[in-house]
C-alpha cells in the first residue's frame, strides 16, 4: 500500500515451500490473541477433518480449498494484527516458485521481510531467489526466523551456520539490518514467548524484533515530492484542481513545482486535503493541489519539485516475468507506471540475473519467474526516478495488450549488487 | 488554519487517502463503474470516501443496492435518505425480481436469499454493462477475502478465479478488463472492523439505527438472535424475547443475527468491540456457516 506512520509495520513473509511460513504467522496470530474464538475454533475443525491434528496453525492464514488440500500457500493472505505497541500488516507469501509472482505482490508494499527457513537445512535456493527479489524490491531491513531448531536439539552449530549464510548473502544484497532468531514455530519457541530450550541465545523474541524494527521503510525516498495527476476536479467557479496521492516528499504551500512531460513551472497556492485545505502534505496522502496559473494539465502528468525526475521514452529497467509465455526482444506490450499507461516495446534483453551468484548471463528471451534486465521504448514519454530514489515513480508493470494480464513487474534502473 | 499537520497524520488518515487514491484510479481506468451499497456500515464510509474523492463535483458514477427483499425498513430508510441527500443515481438489482422471472429458484417467502444475490448482482451488472463494482468487502472479515486482491478480476461468467488473480504490485492498480468481464474494487481491503468505527467517529458518518442498541423481539435460531418481523416468524418451539440488541453486519433479514448490546453510542460499540472473543461474521452471518469455505465458493460464483 502506502507509506506508513510510525505505528504501522508492513511485514512480508519470505522464504521456501516448507520451511514454515504460514505456521509461523499462524503462531504469531494465535500467542498474541489475534483471533477469534469462532476463527480459532474453524482452525481446529478443519484440522481434525483433514486429520492433521488439533490445530494446524498454517490453517489460519491459508484460507483457500486449494490451499488446505495440498497443504501449500498459493496466493498472499493479508492478516491485521495489533499489540499494545504497534499495528502491523501481514503478508503471508507462498513460498513455491510456481507462485513467484504471489510473493513478489505482497513484498512489494513490505518495510520489513520476515525470512522463515529451515534451520537444518540452510539457505536452499528459493529462499536465496526470494531474498533476491526482496533485495530487489527495496527491502533493506531482514528479520531471519531459523525454524525447526526443535528437530535438531536446538544445537547452537546450526543455528550459527545460519546466521553465516544470511550475513553472506545480506551483504551482497546490501541488507542494512540483519536479525536471525532460533524459533520452532510449532512449539512456539521465540515467537511471541521466550523459548527455555537454547540458552545460549539471549536475543529478542520474533514478536520483540518484529516491535523494534523501523516503520515506514517502504516509503523513504530520495527524491523530491511528487504528485502523479490520477484526475482533474474542477472546483466551483471553474477553477480546476490536481488530484493525486503524494509520494517522495513533502509539497507546501509557495513551492514552485513543475509539470511534466511539458516542463511547466507554476506555484502551489493552494493544498485540499481529505480533512480540509493544508499548509504542507506528507507522502501517502490523497490531496488536490491548486496552481497560480492554468495549464492543459492531465491524468498521467506529473507535478514535481526538485530534484526533478527524468522524462524518457528509452530506459533501462531491471523486470521479474511471470508470463508462461516467454518474452523476447521487440516484443510489444502495454506499460502501466504511476496514473500514466503506454504501449510499449522491448528493445533488448541484456541478460538474466542468476539468484545464486547474483551474475548476470546474456539471454534470449526471458521465461517464467526470470528476473531481466531489459531496455525498454514507450510510445508515449514517461516521468521516472530510480527504483532506489523513489518506489512509487521507480516501478511499473507490463500487461498483455490482448488478455489483460499483469505480466511483469518492472523497476527502473538496477540494483547496485547487479 | 491547516487541518491536518506532517505530524498528526495518523494510521487512519492513511487508509482513507489510500482508498481514495483507488477509488479515483478505478473511475479513471473504467467505462462504467458502480459502487454496490448495502446500507451496511462499509458501504456507508465506502460511499462517504467516493464522495471525498470527487468533491465538488458529484458522483461521476451510480450505486447499486442488491436487493435481496429481506429488508430491515431502518436499511431502507437510511438508503432513499443517503440516495436524496447526496444526490445519487439509484439502480436496484432484485432477487424478487430473479425470482419473479424464474432466473433462480423460489426459496418460498421466509428462506434464506443471500446466495440468491449472486444471480441479481450479475444480471444488474451485465443490464448496465458495469464494467467495475465497488464493494466495500474487508481482508480481516474471512479467510477467502484475506486472499483477494484489491481489484479482483472476473471472468465474463462473473467468476472470481482464486488460484490465477493478476499480481498486483505497489500501488499500480491495473483495471483493464475486456468486454463481459468485470472487476470487483475492493479500497477498504486493509480496513479492520475497529478502524471503520473509528473513521465513523471521527468523520460522523451516518449509519442506519439498527446498528445502535434498542429493544426488539428476537428469537435464538441456530445460536443467533434473529429479528422477529415481516421476514422472520417464530416456528413451533421458538420462543419470542424482547431484548436490548444492535447489528453488528447488516444483511438479508432472515440470516443476519443481532448481538445482545447496549452500546447506544459509537464510542459504547468501540469499546465492545475492542474485548471481544466473537468474529463480525461468526457472530452474525448464518450464511458463512454452511462450510468451511463458504465465502470462497460464493465468491467463485460470482458473489461480492
Amino acid at each position: 500500500m502506502t507509506d506508513g506512520t510510525s505505528d504501522l509495520l508492513r511485514f512480508a513473509t519470505v522464504g521456501s515451500v516448507d520451511d514454515g511460513k504460514s505456521t509461523l504467522i499462524g503462531r504469531l496470530l494465535v500467542d498474541t490473541r489475534q483471533l477469534f474464538d469462532d476463527q480459532l475454533e474453524a482452525v481446529a475443525n478443519a484440522s481434525a477433518k483433514r486429520g492433521v491434528g488439533d490445530l494446524d496453525l498454517s490453517f489460519v492464514t491459508d484460507g483457500l480449498r486449494a490451499e488446505r488440500e495440498q497443504g501449500i500457500t498459493i496466493d498472499v493472505a493479508y492478516r491485521y494484527a495489533a499489540t499494545p505497541t504497534r499495528k502491523f500488516v501481514i503478508a503471508d507469501c507462498p513460498g513455491h516458485v510456481q507462485y513467484t509472482r504471489n510473493m513478489a505482490t505482497g513484498a512489494s508494499t513490505a518495510d520489513v521481510a520476515l525470512v522463515v527457513l529451515d534451520a537444518n537445512e540452510g539457505l536452499k535456493e528459493q529462499t536465496r531467489r526470494h531474498l533476491c527479489i526482496a533485495a530487489l524490491l527495496g527491502v533493506r531491513y531482514v528479520i531471519v526466523a531459523a525454524n525447526k531448531m526443535d528437530l535438531g536439539n536446538w544445537n547452537q552449530a546450526i543455528y550459527d551456520k545460519v546466521v553465516a549464510q544470511i550475513n553472506d548473502v545480506g551483504a551482497r544484497l546490501g541488507f542494512s539490518d540483519t536479525v536471525v532468531i532460533p524459533v520452532s514455530a510449532l512449539r512456539g519457541d521465540n515467537v511471541v514467548e521466550k523459548g527455555f530450550e537454547a540458552s545460549w541465545y539471549q536475543g529478542p523474541t520474533v514478536l520483540q524484533a518484529l516491535e523494534e524494527a523501523p516503520a515506514g521503510l517502504w516509503a523513504n525516498s530520495e527524491s523530491g515530492a511528487r504528485l502523479p495527476i490520477q484526475w482533474v476536479l474542477r472546483q466551483n467557479g471553474g477553477g480546476r484542481t490536481y488530484a493525486g496521492m503524494v509520494n517522495g516528499a513533502n509539497f507546501k504551500l509557495n513551492d514552485t513545482v513543475t509539470l511534466l512531460p511539458a516542463g511547466v513551472t507554476a506555484t502551489v497556492v493552494g493544498i485540499n486535503g481529505p480533512r480540509g485545505a493544508m499548509d504542507e502534505v506528507v507522502p501517502g496522502l490523497s490531496v488536490d493541489l491548486d496552481l497560480d496559473k492554468d495549464t492543459d494539465a492531465g491524468r498521467g502528468d506529473m507535478l514535481a519539485t526538485e530534484p526533478l525526475p527524468t522524462v524518457t521514452q528509452e530506459f533501462e529497467a531491471t523486470i521479474c516475468w511471470f508470463s508462461e509465455k516467454p518474452l523476447d526482444s521487440g516484443s510489444r506490450l502495454r506499460l502501466k507506471h504511476t496514473t500514466r499507461s503506454t504501449p510499449v516495446r522491448v528493445n533488448a534483453i541484456a541478460g538474466t540475473l542468476d539468484v545464486g551468484t547474483l551474475s548476470v548471463s546474456p539471454a534470449e528471451q526471458l521465461v517464467t519467474n526470470d528476473i531481466g534486465l531489459v531496455n525498454l521504448m514507450t510510445a508515449d514519454p514517461i516521468v521516472v526516478d530510480d527504483y532506489r530514489e523513489n518506489r512509487v515513480t521507480g516501478s511499473f508493470i507490463l500487461i498483455d495488450e490482448v488478455t489483460n494480464a499483469t505480466v511483469a513487474a518492472g523497476m527502473i534502473g538496477h540494483a547496485n549488487f547487479i | 488554519m491547516t487541518t491536518l499537520s506532517p505530524s498528526s497524520v495518523d494510521h487512519l488518515d492513511i487508509l482513507e487517502s489510500h482508498a481514495i487514491f483507488i477509488i479515483r484510479e478505478v473511475v479513471a481506468e473504467c467505462e462504467r463503474p458502480v459502487l454496490l451499497f448495502s446500507g451496511g456500515k462499509d458501504s456507508a464510509v465506502l460511499l462517504h470516501l467516493a464522495v471525498k474523492a470527487f468533491a465538488p463535483q458529484k458522483l461521476p458514477f451510480p450505486v447499486m443496492h442488491v436487493d435481496t427483499g429481506h429488508n430491515f425498513p431502518e436499511v431502507i430508510a437510511y438508503r432513499d435518505e443517503r440516495v436524496a441527500t447526496l444526490g445519487l443515481r439509484l439502480e436496484v438489482a432484485s432477487v424478487q425480481e430473479a425470482i419473479d422471472k424464474g432466473r433462480v429458484p423460489d426459496p418460498g417467502p421466509l428462506g434464506m436469499r443471500n446466495r440468491l444475490q449472486t444471480t441479481a448482482l450479475l444480471d444488474g451488472i451485465s443490464k448496465h454493462k458495469f464494467d467495475a463494482a465497488f464493494g466495500g468487502a474487508r481482508r480481516d472479515e474471512d479467510k477467502a477475502r484475506a486472499k483477494e486482491r484489491v481489484l479482483s478480476f472476473r471472468n465474463s461468467f462473473g467468476q472470481w478465479e482464486p488460484k490465477n488473480q493478476r499480481p498486483e504490485l505497489w500501488q499500480l492498480y491495473q483495471g483493464r478488463v475486456n468486454s463481459g468481464e468485470n472487476l470487483r474494487a475492493f479500497p477498504l481491503s486493509d480496513w479492520t472492523e475497529l478502524d471503520i468505527w473509528n473513521y465513523i467517529r471521527r468523520e460522523n458518518v451516518p449509519l442506519p439505527s439498527i446498528y445502535f442498541a434498542h429493544e426488539r423481539p428476537v428469537i435464538k435460531r441456530d445460536g443467533m438472535w434473529l429479528a422477529v418481523g415481516e421476514f422472520v416468524h417464530p416456528e413451533p418451539g421458538e420462543v419470542v424475547e424482547r431484548h436490548v440488541v444492535r447489528f453488528r453486519t447488516v444483511g438479508d433479514a432472515t440470516c443476519t443475527g443481532a448481538v445482545r448490546s447496549a452500546a447506544e453510542t459509537i464510542e459504547a460499540i468501540i469499546n465492545e468491540i475492542a474485548v471481544t472473543n466473537v468474529s463480525e461474521r461468526g457472530a452474525t452471518r448464518a450464511d458463512d456457516r454452511f462450510s468451511e469455505t463458504a465465502m470462497e465458493d460464493r465468491k467463485r460464483e460470482g458473489y461480492f
